[in-house]
């Protein structure tokens, strides 16, 4: 396919904006424009495939369905609907157990798929298509002096393997560094934050994500970036009840890659969501003014 | 206090359990699990779970439907899949646990008022109706099918903050063409 098309899923239409807000401008000012899949439907994430399989890679195939259409390799930005996406998608092409008939189905309801769609996260893209050169290029302001903790989670790095290492990755930390920024060794960089369960066993979801924010803390992070809604949902807006279920300082903002990437490209701070921090980001602007340079 | 037996015998065991486990997706492998444990060491829930992974597989293989249906284990099981790239057996642990899930919801013999298989019935639900989630519909609908008002309102601060973070809405998600999303699961439904 050539090109790609933006699925953004329920998370960045909601919950998670500012990394719509920000995803999309750092692609535009990397050349490649993103247009959103047209009538997308939600990938079903964890929830759908714990109740009936079938049925969920039957939804995903609609998607991949009409990205195929639109002749474009999907974008998925959430770790969750890429993990998702790429999954069914693997399943429909085996030809195993019921996939046969889920293409079937899909045909039957004029979404019929051809297996050509590659599901792909943007991290994934700019640091193996666009490549790290081509960033460096168009860095404006180096992110100079940011201690910078990079979580990766869970499933952008798992269960597929193939474009970074499953306990240990190192894309986001070199991207981090090609902004001038200093990623710190985040141990816990794979380690989960609980998904889901933080709204159904909170005190197992606020131990989780105690752990994370104490081990960055401990490294001498100012900032964690995340490549996942779900995580940065976690870890952020948890925060001020597990200062007080641990007593322990553990506060420290969270943000999407993609916003620390559009602020070194020069992109307008405004534009891209820093204002929907429920996080005070007031030390950490005094250190982009102090710590970062203009190239 | 009543003295129960511990052991089960063996004509109490499902003998046609693990047959019906390796039909689902992914699980073929099920069987070649030597019980190293890799799972188990690996998993962040395990210390909060009844069974651990390597348990689990021992007594699905073994035939105890009940003890593993009625598990924790399974609700704990966020999907990391740290278990199943790390399984030197190559079993898909993580995919065994969704087959899991899939038939302690069908023979609804989940722990009752346990809110994640609630949360992930309501969330299918919403999708297959309306082809989109609806966070905060999302939410309300959980809270009150799993009978916890009071954690509604202790939620309240959270959704406020949202709210003014202009990161939650109250409008209901929605795909246009829904005539093909029903087209596409009746299918589904009819061959299935």
């Amino acid at each position: 396919m050539n090109g790609y098309v933006y699925f953004p899923g329920c998370s960045l239409k909601e919950n998670s904006k500012h990394y719509e807000e920000s995803m999309l401008p750092v692609f535009k000012e990397m050349g490649l424009p993103l247009e959103e899949l047209t009538d997308w439907n939600c990938c079903g994430a964890t929830a759908y495939f714990s109740v009936d399989d079938t049925m969920a890679a039957a939804i995903c195939g609609r998607n991949l369905s009409l990205a195929e259409k639109q002749g474009k390799d999907i974008v998925a930005p959430c770790a969750g609907c890429y993990l998702t996406l790429k999954k069914s998608n693997n399943y429909l092409l085996s030809g195993q157990g019921r996939a046969p008939k889920i293409l079937n189905a899909l045909k039957q309801a004029g979404c019929e798929y051809g297996g050509r769609v590659k599901v792909k996260h943007p991290l994934e893209v700019l640091v193996k298509d666009v490549g790290l050169d081509a960033v460096r290029k168009k860095v404006r302001h180096k992110l100079t002096g940011l201690r910078v903790a990079c979580y990766y989670g869970c499933q952008l790095v798992r269960p597929f393997t193939d474009f970074d290492d499953p306990d240990y990755p190192t894309t986001l930390d070199a991207l981090m560094e090609a902004l001038g920024a200093e990623p710190v060794d985040f141990s816990a960089k794979t380690r989960c934050c609980g998904g889901l369960l933080t709204g159904t066993i909170e005190n197992v979801g606020l131990r989780l994500n105690y752990l994370l924010l104490k081990e960055a803390k401990r490294k001498g992070a100012d900032v964690m970036v995340t490549i996942c809604p779900l995580c940065l949902f976690n870890l952020e807006l948890l925060q001020g009840k597990i200062i007080k279920t641990f007593k322990d300082d553990v506060q420290m903002p969270i943000f999407f890659f993609s916003q620390l990437l559009g602020l070194a490209l020069g992109l307008s701070q405004d534009d891209l969501g820093f204002s929907r921090s429920v996080i005070p980001l007031k030390a950490f602007w005094e250190k982009i003014r102090n710590g970062g340079h203009h190239v | 206090m009543e003295i129960q037996r511990k052991v089960k015998y063996e004509q109490e065991l499902d003998k046609a359990f693990l047959a019906e486990i390796k039909r689902s997706s992914h699980c073929e492998e099920i069987d070649r699990c030597i019980q190293c444990g890799t799972c188990s060491s690996s998993c962040p829930m395990s210390i909060y779970m009844d069974y651990p992974p390597r348990k689990i597989i021992g007594l699905v293989k073994n035939g105890f439907k009940e003890e593993v249906l009625k598990s924790f284990t399974l609700w704990l099981c966020s999907s990391c899949y740290t278990c199943q790239v790390r399984c030197p057996a190559k079993i898909r642990i993580t995919d065994v646990m969704y087959a899991l899930k899939r038939k302690a919801i069908e023979t609804k013999v989940y722990p009752a008022r346990f809110s994640i298989p609630v949360l992930d019935k309501e969330m299918s639900k919403i999708i297959s109706k309306n082809g989109r989630n609806s966070e905060m519909w999302l939410i309300l609908k959980l809270y009150l099918k799993s009978r916890q008002p009071l954690s509604l309102l202790k939620m309240a601060p959270l959704g406020l903050k949202l709210m003014k973070a202009g990161r939650m809405s109250l409008k209901k998600q929605s795909i246009k063409n829904k005539k093909q999303l029903r087209t596409l699961l009746k299918a589904i439904k009819e061959n299935g």
